[in-house]
């Protein structure tokens, strides 16, 4: 920097989502960071709205089952179960990186996509049970 | 450690020593999650209703009071770290990141002590 010899150039930054070309390794990466986080926020909120409804009372857990039977309390249980077995798949496909295994390119590949599939199938598989008995 | 480039500024330094513990930890509570949370998934499927009395009775037992406490404080604990690593990630401001920390510290002590507090309640037959 010319004008001011204690301003330091812009250090480049790890890469991020633009850079990247859209593959199954890095759509499996950047899953497991939306469902994790969005566990961390809702998954979370709710959780504590179902035994804190619990642990007030009939009154209070009404509430709650009325909430949760309505369309979109539906649409965010679903969401919540796929975002769980979402990042439980990518969570034990990182467990699996963490020793060294998987890292060859068709592998690697294979796995990415299985995981979502995986995740998918288990949710319709847990709505199944619920809605079917 | 010289004082020009910013690689120079940290050459020489060492790691911080304390990322291996969090990832370390971030591992730890993820496998309590899965377990934690399969117990949760299957208990839920096994019930024959969801009306407050079978909730309440199966919650009320010690064994389930406390995995719903433990899931609670795993959970909680296990997000408290990833949450971090988002903030590390995109927050860049030195007192926007520092608030955002404090925040984030505030509301995982106060979802795992309401979480704990349920659970305890539910046990000791408080509800
Ligand atoms: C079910 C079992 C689970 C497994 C096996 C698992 C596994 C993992 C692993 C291995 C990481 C670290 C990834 C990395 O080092 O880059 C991680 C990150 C994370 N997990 Fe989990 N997890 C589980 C459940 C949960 C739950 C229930 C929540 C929310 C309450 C959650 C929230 C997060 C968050 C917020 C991150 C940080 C993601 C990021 O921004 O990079 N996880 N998980």
């Amino acid at each position: 920097m010319a004008s001011a010899g204690v301003s330091r150039p812009k250090r480049p930054l790890s890469p991020h989502l633009q850079i990247w070309r859209w593959g199954p390794a890095m759509a499996v990466s950047i899953l497991h960071r939306v469902t994790g986080n969005g566990l961390a926020v809702v998954g979370i909120a709710t959780l504590l709205c179902w035994l804190g409804s619990l642990a007030g009372g009939p009154d209070s857990y009404a509430l709650f089952q009325a909430q949760a039977g309505t369309w979109y309390g539906q649409v965010v249980l679903v969401g919540l179960s796929w975002a769980f077995f979402n990042h439980a798949a990518s969570g034990i496909r990182h467990f699996l990186l963490d020793i060294g295994a998987g890292f060859e390119l068709v592998a690697n590949a294979r796995w990415s996509v299985l995981t979502p599939l995986i995740a998918i199938l288990a949710t319709a598989a847990c709505w199944a049970a619920v809605w079917l008995r | 450690m010289g004082n020009g480039t910013s690689i120079g500024r940290v050459r020489g330094l060492g790691s911080a020593h304390s990322g291996a513990h969090h990832w370390l930890i971030q591992r730890f509570t993820a496998i309590g999650n899965l377990f934690l949370g399969g117990w949760l998934l299957f208990s839920l499927l096994g019930l024959p209703n969801y009306s407050y009395i079978t909730m309440h009775d199966w919650l009320a037992h010690p064994l389930p009071a406390t995995l719903a406490g433990l899931l609670v404080l795993c959970t909680v604990w296990h997000a408290r770290l990833g949450m971090q690593v988002l903030v590390e990630d995109y927050v860049h401001d030195a007192g926007l990141k520092f608030a955002s920390f404090a925040a984030l510290n505030l509301a995982a002590f106060g979802a795992g002590a309401f979480g704990l507090v349920c659970a305890i309640r539910l046990a000791l037959g408080g509800a």
